[in-house]
């Protein structure tokens, strides 16, 4: 009996071994493409990056040379302008439906914010395109930056959704026996406590779209020159590492790499600030 | 003159104190209740819209082409002979190739940061796999374009074709971009996204059923198979619904490594093209109002798609936790220890 007992135990324990070393396996799988894309653009973009590549404009076909300082500011005022757009109104949207969550119309809204998230980011594009570009007859960084904002409106909205959830209800009820009002709990109780999550949450939504490229190129489309106004087509790194990539020109290729180096740092500093901004609270 | 300065603060004594400032008003209170319902509303609205104009945009294919436009093979829009097969059969076939590769990885991943893993590891791998998630879309294309494809075409289908070239799909001409590329790609990038929603999926098994079946004398993987699994069947089914979901939607990495060829030829070798990487690459230069039309009609068909399955999806993840956890994952953790 005894000795059945081990034999049976001494398989089942062999099988969680076999089962523990295929899940370590499972990631170092997974780790392979990861540090191959880290590796290749930290070593090709550092090779390819220059002074010039942040200060100069692209040259034109041909000439080797020349940077990319108009995407990246373009990139940075694309994301900058659809964060002044999608932010506060994702946020407000957001508390509404953690203050009032067993509405119909909450309901709604959950549904309408889920299914957005999914929409394929192109599809935004072509939406802008049809209301916005063919109106105004004109690439925009407006409109480039609105798309943006559509795809970040239900990632922040959602995120502060679910954060504003997690303030325990005791905090409220305190609230309201001292007189307070709902939109002075929302706002000075609700938001005040789960603060940093949101702020960290805002920060993932960004970095997320930092990366975001279909919806730019038939709305803020390209341009080689600095854009004079909101009103102009603009460069993006994003959009730029697409044009580069899908030339022939070895030239091109190594400004592409240096172009995602800088853009693999834009998103994982965010990304790095998030969880800094989580871990505040804690240091302090 | 000085009289009301002086009435107010003692006519303010008599109200009932207000500890907590000074603007309680009921209609402050409502606008800013109407304020925050009317952020909320934009949600709804800018889905409607994203609807309305696609359907819209759509129509005058949907009206000359009908049916016919699901089931066409040909892609001449010189003529205006436009069947979107090639591009849904593009898709499908990234897509399901994607998911096959992206899968058993993701679980691996999922089940060694909730239950396998060594503890000390969990935490930093967790980041890694948050990394790759975090990677643009637009720089997967640019390592595939460059890197992976000419891997492809010199050492790996060769190698397919000469130990499985029995198969039909791994026979052909060897270009290195092509379907199998881009679904190369697309696996690398809903592993993440497969892999963090599960781990929500998993984590959400309550500890009691783990640590009753510990007690019980079962190993780490008997509470796996026999607890932690059936318990998250359907999270995680819909964990891999949102991956195709995701797969099915992405564009650019797609459009730099398919190859861009409307075509079907049954080996994943070959040059194709997707649903959401022809739109990327035709609308800017479509012409004639029928092609933009039928690449609006194919964003329509995609919008459907990803539509019902992220619905399914989310129904059967947010039973377990509130969906868009793979945004929240990195947060309420943190606030989980807090509380």
């Amino acid at each position: 009996m005894r000795a059945e007992l081990d034999a049976a135990y001494s398989g089942r324990t062999l099988a969680a071994r076999a089962a523990t070393a295929a899940s370590c396996v499972a990631v170092a799988i997974a780790m392979v493409p990861l540090l191959a894309i880290l590796l290749y653009v930290a070593q090709r973009g550092l090779g390819a990056l220059s002074w010039s590549f942040f200060t100069r404009l692209p040259n034109p076909v041909g000439e080797s040379g020349g940077g990319m300082a108009n995407a990246i500011v373009g990139t940075l005022e694309l994301v900058g302008l659809a964060s002044l757009m999608g932010i506060p109104v994702g946020i407000a949207a957001g508390l509404f439906l953690a203050e009032y969550r067993t509405t119909m119309l909450t309901r709604v809204v959950r549904f309408s914010a889920d299914v957005l998230a999914g929409v394929p980011s192109i599809i935004v594009g072509v939406v802008v395109y049809a209301t916005v570009v063919v109106r105004m007859q004109h690439f925009s960084t407006l409109a480039g930056a609105l798309a943006l904002a559509v795809l970040m409106l239900p990632l922040v909205a959602r995120t502060t959704d679910e954060l504003a959830r997690t303030v325990p209800d005791s905090l409220r009820e305190a609230a309201l026996a001292l007189g307070a009002s709902r939109w002075r709990i929302a706002i000075h109780v609700v938001l005040r406590t789960a603060g940093p999550g949101i702020r960290a949450g805002c920060m993932l939504a960004v970095a997320r779209v930092c990366g975001e490229t279909a919806p730019l190129l038939f709305t803020a489309f390209n341009n080689r020159f600095w854009n004079e106004s909101l009103g102009d087509p603009t460069s993006s790194l994003q959009v730029q590492i697409f044009t580069y990539t899908m030339s022939p020109y070895d030239d091109w290729h190594a400004q592409a790499w240096a172009a995602a180096l800088v853009l693999v740092a834009i998103v994982v500093v965010l990304n790095l600030a998030a969880r800094r901004v989580l871990r505040g609270p804690k240091a302090a | 003159m000085n009289e009301p300065a002086a009435l107010t603060p003692s006519s303010r004594s008599t109200h009932a104190p207000r500890p907590l400032g000074e603007p309680s008003h009921a209609l402050v209170d409502r606008s800013l209740v109407a304020l925050g319902g009317g952020a909320a509303c934009i949600l709804v609205v800018v889905l409607a819209v994203v609807a309305a104009v696609v359907l819209d945009l759509a129509l005058p294919s949907v009206r000359a082409l009908g049916f016919g436009f699901v089931t066409g093979r040909q892609w001449d829009p010189v003529h205006g002979d436009l069947g979107a097969l090639p591009f849904l059969y593009g898709t499908v076939v990234t897509s399901l190739v994607a998911l096959t590769l992206a899968v058993p990885v993701a679980l691996g991943v999922a089940l060694f940061l909730t239950d396998l893993g060594p503890l000390p590891l969990r935490r930093p791998v967790a980041a890694l796999v948050e990394l790759l998630a975090a990677v643009p879309g637009v720089v997967y294309g640019l390592w595939a374009a460059i890197v992976l494809a000419p891997l492809l075409r010199t050492t790996v289908e060769p190698a397919l074709e000469a130990h499985l070239g029995f198969l039909p799909m791994f026979r052909g001409p060897k270009v290195g971009v092509g379907l199998l590329c881009a679904s190369l790609v697309l696996a690398v990038m809903i592993l993440p996204t497969i892999a963090s929603l599960s781990r929500e999926v998993l984590r959400a098994v309550p500890i009691e059923l783990r640590e009753g079946g510990l007690a019980l004398g079962a190993t780490r993987w008997d509470v796996v198979r026999r607890i932690v699994l059936p318990h998250a069947k359907q999270g995680i089914f819909g964990a891999i619904l949102l991956g195709f979901g995701r797969a099915v939607g992405e564009t650019m990495a797609v459009a730099m490594v398919v190859g861009s060829r409307a075509d079907i030829t049954g080996s994943l070798f070959s040059p194709g093209y997707t649903m959401s990487s022809v739109m990327a690459n035709e609308l800017p230069e479509a012409t004639s109002t029928l092609h933009v039309a039928a690449l609006a009609e194919i964003g329509l068909l995609l919008f459907a798609i990803t539509f019902a399955f992220n619905v399914a999806a989310r129904l059967l993840v947010s039973r377990v936790r509130g969906p868009e956890a793979a945004l929240v994952r990195v947060v309420t953790p943190r606030l989980e220890e807090h509380t």
